[in-house]
C-alpha cells in the first residue's frame, strides 16, 4: 500500500506544482534557519571536557571586598598573594594556577625573524587534570614546579614550525633570550569554549603554542598577557609591589572527586578567607565561590547573546513556516473533499485515509528536507558572514547536523500535516456524493 | 463604500481553521520582523559610530618585542622608532600607544573626583601617547592645549604610574563637570594622586564595543606616556592623504631596520582602519544581515501562504460568489469583500503580534541585557504586514471578481 499511496502523493503534489514548491521552500528555509544557528550555537555551548566537568572547579576568593567587588561576586580571578597561599595549603589533590604570557622564539635555522608565541604559565598539575593529550614526552612533574625549571612544553604546531614535526623531547629552545628545555610535544589540544581561560579569552581562541612551568614565569617576572584587573589607587612600579597589589591576574583550577570533597574545599576556602580577615587584610566576611566547569561557562556567560537570540528567532521563523505549511495542506487536502468521499464511499477506512495524506505530508517534508540541507550546507560554508571568525569556524555540517535536518523536516511536516488530515478523515461521504 | 463586515464574519465562522492559521501567521511573524528590525537598527547604529579617528589614513603597527630589555633601552628604541617613522615621506606622524579606538577593548579605569571616593563617578578608557598623538589619530582639540614634549612620562613595563595632566574627550569632561567648566579641574583615575585636565578633544572612542561600556560611551582620556613596556607598544601612524598603502608598507621596513628583533604578527600585525572598524563589528554586522535575511525571507513565505489559502477559498466559494455576482454585486464589491475579509483577519494577528512581538523582546531585554524596544518598529511591523495582507489577497481576490454571475447556476 506504501507504494500506491507514495505514487498517489506524488500524483497530487504534481497537480498543484506552485502550492508543492512553496511548502517545500517553507520547510526547506525555515529547517535551514533552524540548522545553521542551531549548529554555532551546538559548538559554542557544548561542553569542552565532558568527563570531567563535574569534578574541575574554579575557586574565587573576594580580595575587593564589598564595596569595589562586582555587585557582591567575587573577582574573575585571584591576586597574586591569595593564588599563592591556594597553592601552598595544597587542600586538593590536584590544583593548578595558570595565567597567559607572550614569549617569542628567536631566530635561528632558517628563519631570520623571531616568531610571536602565546602560552600559559601553569603547575605541573595541569596537563593530568585538563587531560591534556601528548605526542611526544610528557609534562614537567612536581619537581619541576619545585625546582622553577625552565622546562617547556609546546603544541604540535609549534613543533611543526620548529622542529619541522620531528620527535623534540630534550632539545633545547630559545624563548625571548632565555634558554628551555622541552618536555614534551602536546597533541592537538585546544578545548572550546576554553573553560580553564575565560578570564583573559571569550572562550574561542587559537590553540596555545606553548606551556611554562608557572614558578619560572614569576622568577623571570613576566607580567599577564591577558586580562589585568584592579580596584582602587593603584601606586606599583615594581614587580614585588605588582604582585603585592589587589591585581587580579591568576586563574586557579582544583579537580575534586567527590561531594564530600567539594564540600571540604568549599570549607577550606572560607575558613582562608576568614583567617584574612583576621589577620586584618580582609575588612569583611569570607565571601568565595567554588564553582565547576559548567556552572563557570554559564557565568562568565560563554555562549554569546547573538547565538542564543538568533537561535531563538530562527526557530520562530521555522515555527511561522510550519504554521504556513498546515493551512497550505488543508487548502491542499480539503480541496481534494470529493474524492475523499468517493473513496470513503468505496470502503476505505479512516484509518487508510491518514495513512494516505500523512505519506503525502512526508514526501514535502523528506522535499523541504533535502532542500533544507542544501540551504544549510551553503549556509555553514558562508556563516563567517554571519558571526566572528573565532566562532564561525567551530560551524560544521556533520553527519549528526545532516541526519538532524532530514529527521527534523520530516517529523515537523507530518506533526503539521496531522490536522489537515483529520480534517480530511472526518469528510462525511454522504454528504460530499450529494453535492457533487 | 459599504463595508460588509457581518456577511464576512459569518462566513468566517465556517472556515475557522483557515482564519486562525492566517491570523497565527501574521502574528508571529509581526512578533519575529518587529524584533527583527529593531536588532537591525541598533547593530546599524553601532556600525556608524564615529571613531574620531582620521580613519582614511591612519594604521596600527602591533610592535611586539623579541627579547627582554630594561625599561631605559625599550625606551630608546621606541623613540628612534618613533624618529624613523616620521621621517618616511608617506607618513605625516606617529605616536606610540598601548591601544587605539575600536581596538575590541583594552585599557579602563574607573574614575573619582576625590581620592578617598568609593563610588567610581565613571568609567573611562585609558590611552597613552605623547604630544602626537592628536595630531596622528587625527582628533579635534577643542578646548585647551596638547601635551608640551617635556609632560610627556615614560612608562615601564606594568607601571602603574599616574601623569599629573590629562586630556580628556568631551563626553568624559560634561560627565565629570557637566556646567561646561571642566578646563584645568582634576580627577583621579585609579591613581593616588590627581590629573589635571589641560585640553578637551572633540570625539573619541573608546576601545571596546561591548554593550556594557554603552552607558560609559565616549568617554576617554589621554594620558602623556610613552610606553617603553618590555612586551610591546603599539605605533599609531597617520600617513598623508592618499599615500595610506604606500606608508603601511614603508612603515614596518623601517622599524626592521631599526632593529630586526621585533615581531609583526601575520595576521593583525599592520591593520588599516578599515580593516579595524570591519574586524570589531563583526557580530554586528552578521546579526544585522542575518536578522535581515530572516525577514525577507518570512514576509516572502507568509505572503505567499496568504496567497495560497485564499486561491482556495476562492476557488470553494465561485458558486457563492455566482449568486452574489447575480443578485447584483458589482466586480468591486467581490474584491472588497475580500481584501476586507483579510484585513479583519491581519488585524486580529497583529493584535497578538504586538502582544508576541514585546514578550520577545522582555525575554531578550531580560536574558541579555538589550535595550526596550521603542513603539516605532511595532507600528512599522503592523504597517509592513497589513500592507503585505492586502498585496497578497489582491491576485485571488481579483480572479474571484471575475467569476461570472453565470456560476450561480452551475453545477447541482
Amino acid at each position: 500500500m506504501f507504494g500506491y499511496y507514495l505514487d498517489l502523493a506524488l500524483r497530487s503534489l504534481k497537480r498543484n506544482p506552485a502550492l508543492t514548491v512553496l511548502m517545500v521552500m517553507a520547510i526547506g528555509f525555515g529547517v535551514a534557519a533552524s540548522m545553521i544557528t542551531y549548529s554555532v550555537f551546538r559548538a559554542v555551548s557544548g561542553n569542552p571536557i565532558p568527563d570531567k566537568s563535574a569534578q574541575l572547579f574554579m575557586p574565587q576568593i573576594d580580595a575587593w571586598g564589598p564595596q569595589q567587588n562586582d555587585k557582591g561576586e567575587p573577582a574573575e580571578a585571584l591576586t597574586y598573594v591569595d593564588a599563592m597561599a591556594l597553592l601552598r595549603a595544597h587542600a586538593a589533590k590536584r590544583q593548578t594556577l595558570l595565567y597567559l604570557v607572550q614569549l617569542s622564539a628567536m631566530p635561528g635555522g632558517s628563519r631570520e625573524l623571531p616568531l610571536g608565541l602565546n602560552g600559559y604559565a601553569v603547575t605541573s598539575d595541569f596537563f593530568p587534570m585538563f587531560d591534556v593529550p601528548f605526542r611526544y614526552g610528557n609534562g614537567w612533574g612536581a619537581q619541576g614546579d619545585e625546582a622553577r625549571a625552565s622546562d617547556v612544553v609546546i603544541s604540535a604546531e609549534l613543533n611543526r614550525k620548529l622542529f619541522a614535526g620531528a620527535y623534540s623531547v630534550g632539545r633545547t629552545l630559545d624563548l625571548g633570550g632565555h634558554d628551555y628545555r622541552v618536555v614534551g610535544v602536546a597533541g592537538h589540544w585546544n578545548p572550546q569554549p576554553r573553560f580553564y581561560d575565560l578570564f583573559s579569552t571569550s572562550g574561542f581562541a587559537d590553540e596555545p603554542d606553548f606551556y611554562m612551568v608557572f614558578n619560572r614565569a614569576l622568577d623571570l617576572q613576566m607580567r599577564p598577557g591577558g586580562r589585568n584587573s584592579c580596584r582602587g589607587a593603584l601606586t606599583f612600579t615594581t614587580w614585588e609591589e605588582y604582585t603585592q597589589s589587589n591585581c587580579v591576574w591568576v586563574t586557579p583550577w582544583v579537580e575534586l572527586n567527590t561531594p564530600d570533597e567539594v564540600a571540604r574545599y568549599r570549607g577550606f576556602l572560607t575558613h582562608y578567607a576568614a583567617d584574612q580577615q583576621h589577620a586584618g587584610r580582609f575588612s569583611w566576611a569570607p565571601n568565595v565561590r567554588l564553582r565547576d566547569v559548567t556552572q563557570w561557562m554559564d557565568y562568565e556567560h560563554v555562549v554569546p547573546p547573538e547565538s542564543r537570540i538568533s537561535l531563538a528567532v530562527a526557530l520562530g521563523f521555522f515555527l511561522i513556516c510550519l504554521v504556513n505549511t498546515i493551512g497550505l495542506l488543508l487548502a491542499k487536502f480539503m480541496r481534494r473533499a470529493g474524492e475523499i468521499g468517493v473513496r470513503r464511499a468505496l470502503g476505505a477506512s479512516r484509518r487508510e485515509i491518514y495513512t494516505q495524506y500523512l505519506i503525502e505530508a512526508g514526501t514535502v517534508g523528506l522535499a523541504g528536507g533535502v532542500l533544507g540541507l542544501l540551504l544549510t550546507a551553503l549556509g555553514v560554508a558562508g556563516v563567517g558572514i554571519l558571526f566572528q571568525p573565532h566562532i564561525a569556524k567551530l560551524a560544521r555540517l556533520d553527519f549528526s547536523l545532516v541526519g538532524l535536518t532530514l529527521a527534523v523536516a520530516i517529523v515537523a511536516t507530518v506533526l503539521a500535516a496531522f490536522y489537515p488530515t483529520w480534517r480530511a478523515a472526518r469528510v462525511q461521504p454522504a454528504w460530499q456524493l450529494k453535492s457533487s | 463604500m459599504n463595508l460588509q463586515i457581518r456577511p464576512i464574519l459569518a462566513a468566517l465562522r465556517r472556515h475557522k481553521a483557515g482564519t486562525v492559521l492566517i491570523a497565527l501567521q501574521i502574528a508571529l511573524t509581526l512578533a519575529i520582523v518587529c524584533n527583527a528590525l529593531f536588532i537591525i537598527h541598533a547593530r546599524l547604529a553601532n556600525l556608524s559610530e564615529a571613531s574620531g579617528v582620521d580613519e582614511a589614513n591612519v594604521f596600527v603597527i602591533q610592535n611586539q618585542w623579541a627579547a627582554e630589555r630594561p625599561t631605559s633601552e625599550v625606551d630608546a628604541q621606541v623613540r628612534a622608532d618613533l624618529l624613523a617613522l616620521r621621517q618616511l615621506p608617506g607618513v605625516r606622524d606617529a605616536t606610540p600607544a598601548t591601544g587605539y579606538p575600536l581596538k575590541g577593548g583594552g585599557w579602563d579605569n574607573f574614575v573619582t573626583l576625590t581620592p578617598d571616593q568609593v563610588q567610581p563617578t565613571t568609567d573611562a578608557a585609558v590611552y597613552t601617547g605623547d604630544e602626537h598623538f592628536i595630531d596622528t589619530l587625527g582628533l579635534k582639540l577643542v578646548a585647551g592645549r596638547n601635551f608640551r614634549p617635556d609632560e610627556v612620562m615614560v612608562m615601564g613595563t606594568g607601571q602603574a604610574i599616574t601623569p599629573p595632566t590629562v586630556i580628556v574627550s568631551k563626553a568624559l569632561a560634561d560627565k565629570l563637570f557637566p556646567a561646561g567648566d571642566a578646563l584645568g579641574k582634576s580627577f583621579y583615575a585609579m591613581g593616588a594622586t590627581p590629573s589635571t585636565i589641560i585640553g578637551i578633544v572633540d570625539t573619541l572612542h573608546r576601545q571596546g564595543v561591548d554593550p556594557w561600556s554603552n552607558s560609559h560611551a565616549g568617554q576617554s582620556l589621554i594620558w602623556p606616556a610613552r610606553s617603553a613596556d618590555a612586551r610591546g607598544v603599539y605605533y599609531i601612524v597617520r600617513a598623508k592623504p592618499g599615500q595610506l598603502a604606500a606608508a603601511m608598507r614603508e612603515a614596518p621596513k623601517a622599524l626592521l631596520a631599526q632593529s630586526r628583533l621585533r615581531i609583526f604578527d601575520p595576521k593583525d600585525g599592520i591593520q588599516d582602519y578599515a580593516t579595524i572598524r570591519h574586524k570589531v563589528y563583526d557580530g554586528d554586522r552578521g546579526m544585522a544581515i542575518l536578522m535581515a535575511i530572516i525577514c525577507v525571507v518570512l514576509l516572502a513565505i507568509t505572503g505567499a501562504g496568504i496567497v495560497g489559502l485564499t486561491s482556495f477559498w476562492v476557488s470553494q466559494r465561485r458558486r457563492q460568489i455566482g449568486v452574489r455576482r447575480a443578485l447584483g454585486a458589482r466586480k468591486r464589491d467581490i474584491l472588497a469583500y475580500f481584501l476586507t475579509e483579510n484585513f479583519l483577519i491581519s488585524g486580529c494577528g497583529a493584535v497578538v503580534g504586538v502582544v508576541l512581538a514585546y514578550a520577545f523582546n522582555l525575554w531578550t531585554v531580560s536574558h541579555f541585557e538589550l535595550d526596550r524596544m521603542s513603539a516605532i518598529y511595532v507600528v512599522i511591523g503592523v504597517i509592513v504586514l497589513l500592507l503585505l495582507g492586502q498585496a497578497a489577497t489582491f491576485a485571488p481576490a481579483r480572479r474571484a471578481s471575475r467569476v461570472p454571475p453565470v456560476e450561480a447556476t452551475r453545477s447541482v
